[in-house]
């Protein structure tokens, strides 16, 4: 089995110290004498160094478990981690008989738990968490003293009636261990539950009152571990009454310092700008100092540090980077995931330990039946009670996944570890009953949840992809709810959230924003960025996949990649979303700062823009084509740089080539030649002028060679409709065929020789030096290119022409493809504009024209297919 | 009158609710029997509901209101204001699949008439773009340029999600109803599109 594999690498690991240890202790007698050049101190980094092991050991542990999907599918992790702590734990008792090894309170509460609870609460889906706050907040308080109370009181019940035989506990004492039995554990709710994937109300239910109930169990420890040190008789109903407003005090009190926590780190996120890098440590160090000062004013620091995330999550992360965002995200994640780790290993090693063990089967068997049995009729009773208020019933399958999912783990048994044994008398009785009922809640119950999950169909969340539209009639759908609520005079659910975001965005956002990220932060937008910036990685990659790295790798900045020359905002280029994304493909750069300053824009223009380059190259040309600025006037500035990287490609060698081997066909001088073009109208330089009517001839001389000479069986004539049809095909053709020359020799050649169209496609501000050469060579050479065409072929051209412009009215409607069988929605996105002048579906008339596109690289369709399905 | 009709038809098991209705009804309209749409101004936490043209504009929208007949209202009266409001009731524990999918599309129709304010059967881009403009005036840093290109972009998306196979020339002219309906597909309007207090069964039981 893998595990034992595992085993047998970790012994290893753990003998290594024990050996290096004797050794340092005769090097050290050795050095005394002289100067030793190399002396071992394994004193020295005893305590860090067995640490740090054991952290990779656990570590190790998870990369072994997770090569065999078998039993990672079946037994939940946690319950893996347990029982290889189990056989560590017997491993090295069985070393030197000495439990060295154990999870002690201390480190469990100051450095195990905050991760994990921090976590959650950064990431907790506010919405969903606020919506269900009433019935969290039953079944976390409520139904905690209801488990602490009956499970407390029954087993002093059965313990009068003597089955127990001798104990030395009073009333006080099993009260004591009832409640700390009682709570729900956050970290075995999340372990198991996060693989199981039940829906979300479900879930955040269940984990909403594992968070919560800890300022119960907090209290009713405290107060309980009080009354058994002054003893049974000196409680009085004062002490009572004092207890449940320390209920009060503590719950509110660390809810309060969570929130006053989650203000400074607000604030304090708001003013970063400049120190970029340290910035991801504020959210730990703040989050955490709130945990400590909770603890400090002994009040429930779980619930501080929960209310911190929860409040700060939406300032802090309008405010830091996008890099930053993405450091805290993964910290985060790292740490709680390892925490969690650490925690069952070590739950298991702690149970490897006679010392502690008492075994009392009946106190021991009796605690499993009582504390299932009123867990499950405390979660039915408050669920009668929830659903007549609830509009989103909890049926009958969801309470037992509730009562089933009450799981308990380390929280218990840290607070179990930290009873004083000189006060309560049985402490190793509840220790070793407590280890058995985590034991057996994460193990069994956890191994058995996913399949009861399964059979009782419990509906499961789906992963679903962001969409806009489902954005924006959820914001519409907000408005629209709370507008009758308003207008039918009663205050709801949707008034009170209405009224508390406008609250919001008057007050709190303006203190706690930047004025940028105020600008940007909207929830639409972010999905709007979000999807945009999908399209646009996939749009690289698919790029990528076809063999054109030059795409994003172009060394100089004058040949900026998709800058959109006709794009209504100029000055915010450099944000565009392939710019940024050459960004990260770029030269390592360790200067943060500097890899900052690349990208200043506010966030919402450059969505703007980016969907704008998008939209001109990807989505819809036709929208854009009669408005003044049309794409299709310039050469796509992509084209000229990915050429580049063809251009060593020799001319004559790729003519002597099969027909498919297209790519080098006609990517010779010409391509030099286009690359200057697009180069000098990038920088205007009027020196350029020149060299160009130079490299204009040879193109045009190159060009006309390789149609006459090629072997090529349709005439490039064919795509001249289809590409009129289409603008963005340039932007395409440049990935998929390289066939721009002919492309832009098209737009060149309709300027010319329509008279209205000039005024359609060079408005774009190129220079027009440039143009005038580069007109009048394709003039020539187009001319010389009809002579020789067939006549059906300027028919079709003629037709693809008029088809064109028909549709022009349409200007404002869209036109789209799916292809479908893409496994993103962006993926599905972009091919589905790409399949446009794929070869592909021949049965419409229209497409059979496009299908000859690929004309332009003289190549017939089905070559580029292969190609295709070669890559 | 209209409630005590009303009041009779449900058996008044939850008369209450229709009372409290009926209480409000009379307030907006001060005393009238019917409201018109300059009554709506008078409540004051409308006024920053970025769509709360759109919202008013429903209740007069014939098309919600279940006569056959198309077009604007003048006024509505008090049994119109409570089938407006019945949409907005939540779901029931004792519905049938059937009768769920009916709940369903109607949830939806109201919303899609909504969207379609020239009421051709078709949201078009020109619709869709007042709308997110309206839903976005609430933040006045963004600018219109980018309403537009998320209306753009969701339109996009529509299409995308709507239809299939399409030629390059073919036009996505709106979302229709139909496409509206498979946008939605799989999010439970049904348990969303609710306000609590409507808790009536009454409603349900008078059409």
């Amino acid at each position: 089995m893998r595990p034992v594999s595992g085993v047998a690498l970790l012994l290893g690991l753990m003998a290594l110290p024990a050996a290096l240890g004797q050794r340092s202790s005769e090097s050290h007698k050795n050095s005394n004498e002289s100067f030793a050049i190399v002396s071992f101190k394994w004193d020295h980094v005893k305590e860090p160094y067995i640490i740090a092991l054991w952290i990779l050991v656990a570590s190790l542990a998870k990369i072994v478990f997770h090569l065999s999907h078998k039993v990672t599918r079946v037994v939940p992790e946690s319950a893996l981690l347990i029982v290889l702590g189990l056989f560590l734990g017997g491993i090295v008792w069985a070393a030197d008989h000495l439990a060295s090894f154990s999870l002690t309170p201390t480190v469990f509460f100051f450095y195990l738990l905050p991760p994990i609870v921090l976590d959650a609460g950064y990431f907790m889906p506010n919405r969903l968490f606020f919506g269900n706050l009433g019935s969290i907040l039953l079944y976390a308080v409520i139904g905690t003293v209801w488990n602490a109370a009956t499970t407390g009181l029954s087993l002093y019940g059965v313990y009068l009636t003597g089955i127990m035989g001798e104990l030395h506990s009073g009333l006080l004492d099993f009260l004591l261990f009832g409640s700390l039995i009682a709570a729900v554990d956050p970290v075995a709710v999340l372990a198991v539950f996060e693989e199981v994937h039940v829906n979300e109300v479900l879930f955040i239910i269940v984990f909403g009152e594992s968070l919560l109930n800890d300022a119960v169990t907090v209290v009713l420890y405290n107060v309980f571990d009080s009354f058994v040190a002054i003893g049974e008789t000196n409680v009085t109903g004062i002490e009572c009454l004092k207890g449940i407003v320390s209920f009060f005090v503590v719950s509110l009190g660390g809810t309060l310092v969570g929130i006053i926590f989650a203000f400074l780190l607000s604030l304090v996120s708001r003013f970063t700008k400049h120190v970029r890098i340290i910035e991801p440590g504020f959210v730990f160090i703040i989050s955490y100092l709130s945990y400590l000062t909770a603890e400090m004013l002994s009040l429930s620091a779980i619930l501080a540090i929960t209310f911190c995330g929860i409040c700060c999550q939406k300032y802090v992360k309008a405010n830091i980077s996008e890099q930053s965002s993405t450091t805290v995200r993964y910290t985060m994640k790292m740490l709680a995931s390892g925490a969690e780790t650490i925690i069952f290993m070590f739950l298991g090693i702690s149970a490897v330990d006679p010392e502690i063990w008492t075994w009392n089967t009946a106190f021991i068997l009796l605690t499993l039946v009582f504390i299932s049995v009123y867990r499950v009729i405390g979660v039915v009773i408050q669920t009668w009670i929830l659903n007549r208020y609830r509009t989103v019933q909890l049926e009958i399958i969801d309470q037992v996944v509730m009562s089933y999912g009450g799981l308990r783990g380390a929280v218990a048994f840290a607070l179990v570890a930290l009873l004083d044994g000189n006060k309560v008398k049985d402490r190793k009785l509840f220790v070793s009953t407590t280890i058995i009922v985590v034991f057996f809640t994460v193990i069994f119950q956890g191994l058995t949840i996913k399949p009861l999950v399964q059979w009782l169909k419990v509906k499961k969340t789906e992963h679903r992809e962001p969409k806009l539209n489902e954005k924006l009639h959820g914001r519409a759908f907000d408005h629209i709810l709370s507008a009758i609520e308003d207008i039918s005079g009663q205050i709801g659910h949707h008034y009170l959230r209405d009224k508390w975001s406008n609250f919001d965005r008057k007050y709190l956002r303006k203190i706690l924003m930047r004025r940028s990220a105020q600008k940007s932060r909207d929830q639409i937008l972010n999905v709007f960025h979000e999807l945009n910036l999908k399209d646009a990685i996939s749009y690289v990659a698919e790029g990528e996949r076809r063999g054109s790295l030059a795409f994003i790798r172009s060394p100089s900045t004058d040949n900026m990649v998709n800058v959109d020359f006709s794009t209504p905002l100029p000055s915010a280029v450099e944000s565009s979303v392939s710019y940024l994304l050459r960004e990260k493909a770029g030269p390592v750069c360790l200067d943060m700062q500097a890899l900052e300053q690349r990208r200043k824009s506010i966030r919402d223009t450059e969505d703007t823009l980016a969907h704008h380059t998008l939209q001109q190259y990807l989505y819809k040309p036709r929208q854009e084509r009669n408005s003044s600025v049309i794409p299709n006037g310039n050469i796509p500035p992509e084209n000229p740089v990915q050429d580049f990287a063809l251009k060593e490609k020799d001319l004559e060698f790729s003519e002597s080539e099969e027909n498919n081997d297209y790519e080098t066909l006609h990517l010779g001088k010409g391509v030099d030649f286009l690359a200057n073009v697009t180069k000098q109208n990038f920088t205007d330089a009027p020196a350029g002028d020149m060299d160009h009517d130079v490299e204009m001839t040879e193109y045009s001389s190159s060009d006309d060679q390789l149609n006459q000479n090629g072997s090529v069986s349709v005439n490039p004539l064919h795509f001249f409709p289809s590409c009129l049809q289409m603008p963005w095909t340039q932007n395409y053709s440049s990935l998929e065929n390289r066939g721009n020359i002919s492309l832009s020799a098209v737009s060149e050649y309709i300027a010319s020789c329509d008279p209205n169209v000039p005024d359609l496609f060079w408005e774009s501000g190129t220079d027009m030096k440039n143009k005038e050469t580069v007109n009048s060579g394709y003039c020539s050479e187009v001319s010389f290119k009809s002579e020789n065409s067939q006549e059906e072929n300027t028919l079709l051209m003629f037709e693809g022409l008029e088809d064109s412009y028909m549709k022009e009215p349409q200007e404002k409607k869209m036109l789209l493809d799916i292809e479908g069988n893409y496994r993103s929605a962006a993926a599905r996105r972009v091919q589905s504009r790409r399949s446009f002048h794929r070869p592909k579906p021949l049965h419409h008339p229209k497409l059979q024209k496009l299908a000859s596109l690929p004309a332009s690289c003289h190549v017939p369709p089905h070559s580029l297919e292969q190609e295709e399905t070669q890559l | 009158m209209a409630l005590s009709m009303l009041a009779q038809e449900s058996g008044s098991v939850t008369s209450e609710q229709i009372e409290h209705l009926h209480r409000r009804f009379k307030q907006l309209s001060q005393d009238q029997l019917t409201i018109r749409k300059e009554n709506f101004d008078s409540i004051p936490d409308l006024e920053f509901n970025p769509i709360r043209g759109k919202i008013v504009h429903a209740f007069f929208d014939k098309r919600n209101l279940r006569q056959e007949s198309d077009g604007l209202a003048e006024e509505i009266n008090f049994e119109d204001f409570l089938t407006i409001m019945s949409y907005f009731r939540p779901i029931e524990m004792n519905m049938d699949e059937e009768q769920l999918d009916r709940f369903r599309k109607e949830k939806l129709k109201f919303l899609f008439h909504m969207y379609d304010s020239d009421h051709d059967g078709k949201i078009t881009l020109q619709e869709y773009r007042n709308v997110v403009e309206e839903l976005l005036s609430g933040n006045p840093h963004l600018e219109k340029e980018s309403a537009r290109s998320i209306a753009d972009g969701a339109m996009m998306e529509a299409a995308s999600i709507c239809v299939g196979q399409m030629g390059p020339d073919q036009v996505y002219e709106g979302i229709t109803f139909e496409d509206f309906l498979k946008m939605w597909q799989g999010i439970d309007i049904e348990t969303k599109m609710h306000v609590r207090f409507l808790n009536v069964d009454t409603i349900a039981h008078c059409y």
